[in-house]
């Protein structure tokens, strides 16, 4: 039932990664809560229990801690386990799993042994969940040496990245996005992984770079379009890994344009964009005309009310903004 | 407390328990020198006194069984037959070390052996002992996992998570709470709720008992039985050693806390000292063959000292070696990298 060709949803396209690669290993087995009888909570392991079985596609009780720290003693031992926490917010229970066994075990050991396995997770705001159900902590993971760390935006990519992560011998992080699971797009066949450490240009522009990744992604190509109604062409670039980072194809483009904005949906302090400046800055400081943009989500846990989530997240205007300052435009009425 | 009397091992293997004993003690005792003479650095956990609980539960497993324990651990590697050498080298920080010097004291490893590894944070280890069951059952081996960790890990949310899992599972692992009686300087009494920790294992309907952990022989048998229940009948079991730890928590730990007289209460039955009384009665050993056994143990603890001291230290320019299964280029990791 090969749907190449044909435009599937993010959360079908992780689907068709997690089913293919099943039959292509036995040693890859799924663990999570309500993943198996009750299909996941956004049903991307949708019938993954009927075909594969209670063996490779195990609910847990919910013990997060737990049942991330088995699949890391579970990889120690040669298994590809992929866990699904079910939302990135649940992660902090089993961050010390996470940091100190998962990321550190093949450095502190000598490389004696690998840890082979994937933890996906979704996360992002946008549906009124409040502050402990809205969480983007991509900062966190891309801290830590040790792990790799994925954000796919498009159905192919979800599919691609997690396909690689899980032939990856090291422990990958994979972030989805909530909002992202009903989005449509194409899908690469059984054959089509993407390379960890690469970006892809999402819209070629001259005059200022526009980095995001995951849902901003779509903000940013919104804002971009409005930009460009403006006479302003801006370049989106997609890095999809932060670990590995692309940062030659960011910095390319940014030597180009001169100017650069980074649309992140965590928070600012110590965030991904303004990391992503840093690097920048570091690799472009002769060429910018502008000081780097940054947009991130508010400085506050994430309200409740839906006119104060909306202000508390990055909107296409933001970038809008974020682009004019750069080139020292006035935003337009 | 178990009420049957262990079983004897054959002579051979009587001799080699002792053996392994001694030679913990004898590298725990020269590690402390180390320590103070400055070649070793940071925290420097000793077993000394806890020698029939590792040397008890090793020698009850087959040497494919995972083994897994805290960073109080340079006895588990000894007793799996890590070489000496190795072990000093790692404890000095030395491109010789069994981890290459990444890990040290507290994060030994002998894959090799299926010693998975000293772990630093507590009770953080016992989930990746319940992985180890979930591959063994996976596979469908007869392998059974076994985890060492302390009454204070006990405490730990994680292990509780663990216990559930493996009762709700019936994965084949053993757990083995350490009951030293102290969460480095807090005494069980002012720590827990309830004085006997594997009655928490029992709650999860994991078959659970105490033993006493200074007696090398009741520590083999009670792992022997917690093993045959893993691996034959594919159940866990939760086997809690009450022992006592003679040195603080670690070298930097003066140990003022504990009374002197409870510390001597517990050396009047030192597990070499009654283990030796049980091999020169059984006529196992007499007084020459144990004295024999402790010099060739010295000659074998002199060597590790040497060669660890004489080896080279880790290349600086290898410092990021090992943090991925294969190294990538990656320019902005390696812009933020330190360069000698």
């Amino acid at each position: 039932m090969s749907t190449e060709g044909k435009d599937v949803t993010y959360r079908e396209a992780i689907n068709q990664a997690l089913r293919e690669e099943m039959i292509r290993d036995e040693s890859v087995f799924l663990m999570g809560e309500d993943i198996g009888h009750f299909e996941g909570a956004f049903k991307v392991t949708k019938g993954l229990l009927a075909e594969f079985g209670e063996k490779r596609v195990v609910d847990t009780p919910i013990t997060e801690a737990g049942f991330t720290g088995l699949c890391v003693g579970a990889a120690m031992a040669g298994l590809r386990p992929v866990v699904e926490i079910m939302t990135v917010n649940f992660a902090l229970v089993a961050m010390d799993q996470i940091v100190s066994n998962a990321s550190k075990i093949h450095y502190m050991f000598g490389g004696q042994v690998d840890v082979p396995m994937v933890i996906r997770m979704p996360g992002g705001a946008g549906h009124q969940l409040s502050a402990q159900h809205s969480h983007s902590l991509d900062a966190m993971f891309a801290h830590v040496p040790g792990l790799k760390v994925c954000v796919p935006s498009t159905p192919e990519d979800a599919k691609g990245l997690l396909k690689t992560a899980i032939r990856d011998d090291d422990p990958v992080i994979v972030l989805e996005s909530e909002g992202l699971y009903g989005k449509k797009g194409p899908v690469g066949g059984e054959d089509h992984l993407v390379p960890f450490g690469q970006a892809v240009v999402r819209r070629p522009g001259r005059d200022c770079t526009i980095v995001a990744t995951s849902r901003m992604v779509w903000v940013a190509l919104a804002a971009a379009e409005q930009l460009a109604a403006q006479g302003v062409e801006a370049e989106v670039i997609d890095p999809r890994t932060y670990r590995p980072l692309d940062l030659d194809t960011l910095a390319e483009s940014v030597r180009r344009t001169s100017r650069a904005v980074v649309v992140d949906e965590g928070w600012p302090e110590c965030g991904i964009a303004a990391n992503l400046a840093a690097h920048l800055y570091e690799s472009c400081f002769d060429w910018l005309d502008a000081p780097i943009g940054r947009v991130n989500s508010a400085d506050v846990p994430m309200p409740y009310a839906k006119n104060l989530e909306q202000a508390a997240i990055p909107q296409p205007a933001d970038v809008v903004a974020a682009v004019m300052a750069t080139l020292a435009r006035e935003v337009p009425r | 407390m178990s009420t049957s009397p262990p079983p004897i091992p054959p002579p051979e293997e009587m001799r080699e328990i002792f053996r392994t004993m001694t030679l913990i003690r004898r590298f725990e005792e020269r590690a402390a020198e180390e320590y103070m003479a400055g070649r070793i650095g940071g925290f420097l956990h000793l077993a000394i006194g806890e020698e029939a609980a590792i040397v008890g539960t090793v020698s009850a497993l087959r040497p494919d069984d995972p083994l897994t324990s805290t960073y109080r651990e340079h006895g588990q590697a000894l007793a799996r037959g890590t070489d000496p050498r190795a072990i000093m080298a790692e404890l000095l920080g030395r491109e010789t070390g069994i981890c290459r010097g990444r890990g040290g004291s507290m994060h030994l490893m002998d894959v090799q052996r299926a010693f998975y590894g000293g772990y630093g944070i507590v009770g953080g280890a016992v989930p990746l002992a319940l992985g180890l069951a979930w591959a063994a059952r996976y596979r469908e081996t007869e392998q059974v996992s076994v985890t060492m960790f302390g009454e204070g890990a006990a405490n730990q949310g994680v292990v509780s998570e663990c216990f559930n899992m493996a009762g709700l599972w019936d994965l084949p692992i053993v757990f083995l709470i350490l009951n030293n009686q102290y969460g480095m300087g807090t005494p069980v009494e002012r720590a827990a709720a309830m004085d006997d920790f594997f009655p928490r294992a029992a709650a999860y309907d994991i078959e659970s008992w105490k033993v006493d952990g200074m007696d090398v022989l009741a520590v083999r048998a009670a792992l022997s039985e917690a093993a045959r229940l893993a691996r034959e009948e594919r159940r866990p079991a939760c086997v809690e050693l009450l022992a006592y730890r003679y040195r603080g928590h670690s070298m930097s730990d003066p140990d003022t806390v504990r009374a002197a007289e409870e510390k001597e209460r517990w050396k009047a039955r030192d597990p070499l000292i009654t283990f030796e009384r049980v091999l020169l009665g059984e006529g196992i050993l007499d007084a020459e063959g144990v004295a024999a056994m402790q010099a060739e143990v010295d000659t074998v603890v002199d060597d590790a000292t040497a060669f660890a001291q004489e080896s080279p230290e880790v290349p600086v320019a290898d410092l990021a070696d090992y943090v991925y299964a294969e190294p990538w280029n990656d320019a902005a990791r390696a812009s933020a990298l330190v360069r000698p």
